[in-house]
């Protein structure tokens, strides 16, 4: 059973509940004060505005108790993947390098991007051929990638991008960055595999009444 | 024990994009000032009880460590005085 977490202000949870019932996976939503059920297979942080984005996006989320739960099971091998809100909370909580941080336009960001697909080879991306390009909305005003040079090198050398924000054709280009992420970075892995968080939603492109399902290669990842 | 006022300063690192200073600074502009640049610092004065202003300071330190300041982005400052 795949746990979607719902945080006080998620708005993603039944979204991204419907999604995977969709793709046939068994998914619920589990309040953040309750307990991870036992029979749980995978993990997802959804999008919204947690606890109001106080302090910064994601940031009182990655410190509640359920989370220690989450990292528990992540260390276990569990996948998680943590969607725009979700994945600033896998960046304050550590699951991710990084930050998502305010967009350079001081905007929040409601469009349609096209992404490149970076690295094929990971349960998340299986589904697309690398380079690869795929639509998907994104809606945030934190989503700036930030990483200190030594992580962002790090990250690359050990091929843990799994996004770019590019142009139609694929071509990673500042035009195309809509929020001043660092290497037009729009998803990444943790530390193991398993792990996976990005600022666009797969979720809302996942069902053909939605006239794009682009997304479901990610979801998909769950399968293993 | 004595009570504290910690003073955490919480700012973004040098050479981190501050989109919302920059747009502070743009209207400043409009307004007709003149200014070089603007950078925005985020303050928490937090009360508390300690044994002396070692500790108090070292508690306030945690607390920007794990929680008001995230490290991939912010530095931070602690100042404490007595209440």
């Amino acid at each position: 059973m795949i746990a979607v977490v719902q945080f006080g202000g998620s708005n993603c949870d039944r979204d991204a509940v419907r999604a995977l019932s969709d793709l046939g996976f068994e998914a619920e939503r589990v309040w953040h004060e309750d307990p991870l059920p036992e029979e749980t297979t995978g993990i997802v942080l959804p999008g919204g505005f947690s606890y109001g984005d106080y302090l910064r996006g994601g940031a009182m989320a990655a410190r509640s108790p359920i989370m220690k739960s989450v990292r528990e099971a992540a260390a276990e091998g569990v996948p998680v993947l943590g969607v725009c809100n979700g994945a600033q909370i896998g960046c304050e909580s550590g699951l991710t390098p990084g930050a998502f941080t305010t967009n350079a336009s001081a905007r929040f960001q409601c469009e349609h991007v096209y992404l490149r697909v970076e690295n094929a080879d990971t349960r998340w991306t299986a589904a697309y051929e690398e380079g690869e390009v795929i639509e998907l909305p994104i809606a945030h005003g934190e989503g700036r990638f930030e990483l200190d040079a030594d992580g962002y090198e790090e990250l690359e050398a050990d091929d843990r991008i799994l996004f770019r924000y590019c142009d139609e054709d694929g071509t990673v280009t500042d035009e195309a960055n809509p929020n001043g992420s660092l290497g037009n970075v729009a998803g990444i892995l943790g530390d193991s595999e398993s792990i996976a968080v990005l600022m666009p939603h797969p979720e809302r492109a996942s069902l053909p009444q939605l006239g794009n399902t682009d997304g479901r290669g990610v979801l998909a990842g769950f399968e293993g | 024990m004595t009570t504290y006022t910690a003073t955490v300063t919480v700012r973004l690192k040098r050479g981190v994009l501050d989109p919302e200073a920059e747009t502070t600074k743009r209207a400043l502009e409009r307004l007709g000032f003149e200014l070089d640049a603007l950078r925005f610092t985020e303050r928490y004065e937090v009360d508390l009880d300690a044994a002396d202003a070692d500790e108090a300071e070292a508690r306030a330190d945690e607390m920007a460590e794990r929680l008001l300041a995230n490290p991939t982005i912010h530095d931070y400052e602690v100042a404490v005085v007595e209440a």
